[in-house]
């Protein structure tokens, strides 16, 4: 399957639906959206990683390179996953400590609100 | 002892192909459901690993993935061409379409998944032998 993205902004969060596989040849489409909406001034991005079937290192590289993005804004990025085998990837390579990772969008929302 | 042997240019649209291509060998030689997708999950971190190496190296050279029934373990082998001294360094190629933020992990990853890894690099390339227990007569426990 190849990748879908969608994006929309609520309040002073953009979401970012992501559906299908990340990988070495679909990553570099996510990281072109990633630094286009910090380019725009979107500092505060939680990616919804529901309905990804497949991620890899690359992936990872471009979810970190967006975290290093935002953070020099002061902003935030946070996922959305509750797939074993995404997550199993994150806690691997330690990222867990490093990402907020909620179960919900609405979660993630509420966690947003009261850190704002 | 049946090998299958796949060999692809480096791009990275063909990583998918051999991550599906193991994936279906892998079931049929008897790895468990349970496994399957730490095996989809570590070839395709070798298959991307080489490609982002030949694509800065030699992206003329072809990438070979060996898959082995090996008398109840299911072994792979990905062996590249490129030389891998610099494989830590940051590397930009000409087109800046696979520039990783992270060079490097995509081994940390592979290790964590397979329960026997072994690498080998050097000037002439890397290869990656990663295997799992697979049910002797090729037919995947349940």
């Amino acid at each position: 399957m190849d990748l879908k993205l969608d994006h929309h902004s609520e309040d002073n969060l953009t979401i970012v639906d992501v559906e299908g596989e990340i990988d070495v040849y679909t990553a570099p489409r996510l990281r072109e959206l990633l630094i286009d909406l910090v380019n725009k001034g979107n500092f505060h991005l939680l990616v919804n990683m529901e309905k990804v079937d497949f991620l890899d290192s690359t992936g990872l590289g471009v979810l970190v390179g967006g975290l290093k993005r935002v953070r020099a804004h002061d902003g935030s990025l946070e996922l959305v996953c509750t797939q074993e085998r995404i997550l199993k990837i994150f806690r691997i390579t330690g990222l867990t400590k490093v990402f907020g990772i909620y179960a919900s969008v609405d979660e993630a929302k509420e966690a947003h609100g009261r850190d704002k | 002892m049946a090998t299958v042997e796949l060999t692809f240019s480096a791009l990275p649209a063909h990583v998918r192909t051999a991550r599906l291509v193991a994936t279906a060998i892998a079931r049929r030689t008897g790895v468990s459901e349970a496994l399957l997708d730490e095996v989809r999950l570590a070839v395709g971190e070798a298959c991307s690993r080489a490609v982002e190496a030949h694509r800065v190296h030699c992206p003329g050279e072809p990438i070979v993935i060996e898959l082995r029934d090996d008398s109840g373990r299911f072994e792979v082998t990905v062996t590249d061409v490129a030389p891998s001294e610099d494989l830590q360094q940051p590397v930009i190629p000409a087109d800046g379409a696979l520039v990783p933020e992270m060079p490097g992990l995509g081994i940390a990853v592979i290790a964590g998944l397979a329960d026997d890894v072994e690498v080998s690099s050097g000037a002439k390339g890397m290869r990656i032998r990663m295997s799992w227990p697979a049910s002797p007569n090729g037919v995947a426990a349940v």
